[in-house]
């Protein structure tokens, strides 16, 4: 028994070691007083993100991408929270046909959903730019919002909701006054999940964007120049500590309240 | 008191082929606790949210006290529903969920304030207004949904089955409170259960139904003693069934061949012609006497004791008779299942206490 649990222990640990070594190399080296990447190290210093934060290029990247990434998350937060409560409240003629079709996106390759989103946008004769990128994260962002928030609002107790009406309140004062603050938790961490997704987001950006870097695509840029190597390991350190914080926030908010409430509908009695 | 209160006039909901409410019409007087009765899937929870406006009817139309309120949503009814698994909403606190329903009509904070106080006091609540509904036991939030619909001072309070979830005990306890509840405020009930006895004890009149219609709708007094057809007889109680033809009629008797028993005149209630042939006479099992040695009563059958079982107040003993095919249901208050050592019994039946029904 006791061989056993080592030997799984082992297995574990060198899981985590594959999954996260690599990725922590970003912030050793961030720190590391030196233009390239090798061992040893040769002294701490905090210089490269002081010569990150000095970039202007890089606060209107940043700037482009919390845009992108603000619309994108309400926008396809608020179609998955209407598509979900269709799919957990109703059923009707072609729901698995309509559920498909809104998780495709999730399963083609972003490289085709890239280059169809930038034939037909060119060919409808706009210009490449921030707008396109944002429909395309939407696009991209509606099936994870989707899959957060029918988790939320599948077992919901819909008598809820009828009686609110029945207590007085229309179908917005319903909305408003019951579902919301229900589904709140789920639709904080659909925004929060969606944002991330956008705001990490390469290929789409790197077809659509034209002028107007996303941060990603600025970092794409600095690399290929070997002495800007630096400030983007600290930007990519950065991003990934405001990232884990991110979707660690939003899994405990998805959580929120799910034991309490749960225990709650479970006496619903169907005759 | 207004007879016609409620008025469902030739009601129908149709679910794609299922005729969930199939043609239905009755009215509901004012202040009586009236209870639709049913097995599941007779319609009679469709028929309440007709009432309360969460589905349309597929044709006809509801009358409450005088207005029509077939189209209008549930928000406009001047009714309010206790439901079946209460749906206390589970992030506000007691107080706040009584108080959800006054929002839109228009008091002062003084007025909202007494009529919670009043409310909570009426349904016993007083003292759990912080409450939240995952610090409730069943019985008090059957309470808070209870105080909730009845704050706004609806015209029909609606309740759908509110007592499944209750423990026998508690629920046995809920029916008396409820009825002198009911009693106290005056406001129309309309009870939903699938609950014959609780049905019977708590209402005024009870409608029975069974596939979208209603196969009767009377006193639980009437209900019980003179059921118009075998589902009704058979829904209601206990009861035995013997088969019988029709002869001639006589006055308001009838003459009928039960069984192997012979010939015998049994009120015709149901004023059965005599052409009818094929007859049901149901005979209630407490309504028979059973006893060890042969007795004077109108019918007198010897038979053979098959099962007993014993129910503390009373013993069911069901016999096997030479006559009549079926097992009888019998029991008794005075012998129980000690009494029988051989089996031997004598089990004895008045023609009053036979109740003649059509073959369906």
């Amino acid at each position: 028994m006791e061989q056993k649990n080592n030997t799984l222990l082992i297995y574990t640990l060198l899981y985590f070691a594959f999954l996260y070594i690599p990725v922590l190399f970003l912030p050793i080296f961030s720190f590391n007083d030196a233009n390239y990447m090798s061992f040893p190290l040769s002294g701490f210093t905090t210089e490269h993100y002081e010569e990150m934060w000095a970039k202007t290029n890089l606060h209107k990247a940043l700037w482009a991408s919390i845009k992108v990434g603000v619309v994108a998350s309400v926008v396809s937060t608020t179609i998955a929270l209407f598509a979900a409560k269709a799919f957990a409240r109703y059923k009707f003629r072609g729901q698995n046909i309509s559920y498909g079709a809104i998780m495709i996106p999730f399963l083609i390759p972003e490289i085709i959903l890239a280059v169809a989103i930038l034939v037909i946008w060119l060919s409808l004769g706009f210009k490449l730019g921030l707008v396109p990128v944002t429909l395309g994260h939407i696009l991209f962002c509606t099936p994870f919002a989707m899959l957060i928030l029918i988790a939320r609002i599948e077992g919901f107790d819909f008598s809820l909701e009828e009686a609110s009406r029945d207590l007085g309140e229309n179908a917005w004062g319903t909305f408003y006054r019951v579902s919301l603050p229900l589904y709140l938790p789920g639709i904080i961490a659909s925004l929060l999940l969606s944002f991330i997704i956008s705001f990490d987001e390469f290929v789409l950006a790197f077809f659509l964007t034209g002028s107007d870097a996303t941060l990603p695509m600025y970092m794409w840029a600095q690399m290929r120049f070997i002495q800007k190597l630096p400030h983007v390991l600290a930007l990519g350190a950065v991003i990934i500590v405001f990232t884990t914080f991110i979707v660690l926030l939003a899994f405990w908010l998805r959580n929120l309240g799910q034991g309490k409430e749960k225990a709650e509908f479970g006496i619903k009695i169907h005759e | 008191m207004n007879d016609s209160f409620i008025q469902i006039n030739g009601i129908s909901k149709h679910f794609g082929n299922v005729k969930a409410v199939d043609d239905v019409s009755f009215q509901i007087k004012e202040g009586e606790f009236f209870s639709l009765l049913g097995p599941s899937g007779c319609g009679k929870t469709t028929l309440l949210r007709l009432l309360a406006g969460f589905e349309y009817p597929t044709s006809g139309n509801l009358l409450l006290d005088g207005s029509d309120i077939t189209a209008l949503p549930p928000d406009k009814r001047p009714t309010n529903m206790v439901f079946q698994n209460y749906a206390i909403f589970p992030h506000i606190n007691v107080e706040k969920n009584v108080q959800f329903g006054l929002r839109k009509l228009g008091l002062t904070n003084d007025e909202i304030i007494k009529r919670v106080k009043d409310v909570l006091s009426l349904v016993k609540l007083e003292g759990y207004e912080e409450r939240y509904s995952s610090q409730l036991s069943g019985g008090q939030r059957q309470r808070v949904a209870l105080a909730r619909a009845l704050v706004r001072q609806p015209k029909v309070l609606l309740l759908d089955e509110p007592l499944g979830a209750l423990d026998k005990k508690l629920r046995d306890e809920m029916q008396l409170e409820l009825r002198t509840l009911q009693k106290e405020i005056g406001i129309t009930f309309v009870f939903v259960t699938h609950d014959q006895q609780e049905a019977i004890s708590m209402s005024d009149r009870v409608a029975v139904m069974s596939e979208g219609k209603i196969q009767q709708m009377s006193s639980p007094n009437e209900l019980y003693k003179n059921p118009q057809n075998i589902f009704v007889s058979d829904f209601i109680g206990e009861t035995n069934f013997l088969k019988a033809k029709t002869d001639s009629k006589d006055g308001e008797y009838i003459n009928v061949n039960i069984e192997d028993l012979g010939s015998f005149k049994i009120k015709n209630n149901l004023n059965i012609s005599e052409n009818a042939s094929d007859v049901i006479c149901s005979v209630r099992p407490e309504t028979m006497m059973i006893d060890k040695e042969k007795s004077d009563w109108d019918i007198c059958l010897e038979g053979i004791i098959k099962q007993t079982s014993y129910l503390g107040e009373m013993t069911k003993f069901y016999v096997e008779t030479k006559e009549i095919e079926k097992i009888i249901t019998v029991s008794s208050q005075y012998f129980d299942n000690q009494s029988f050592q051989d089996g031997k019994c004598f089990i004895s039946i008045n023609l009053n206490d036979i109740s003649l029904l059509n073959k369906k």
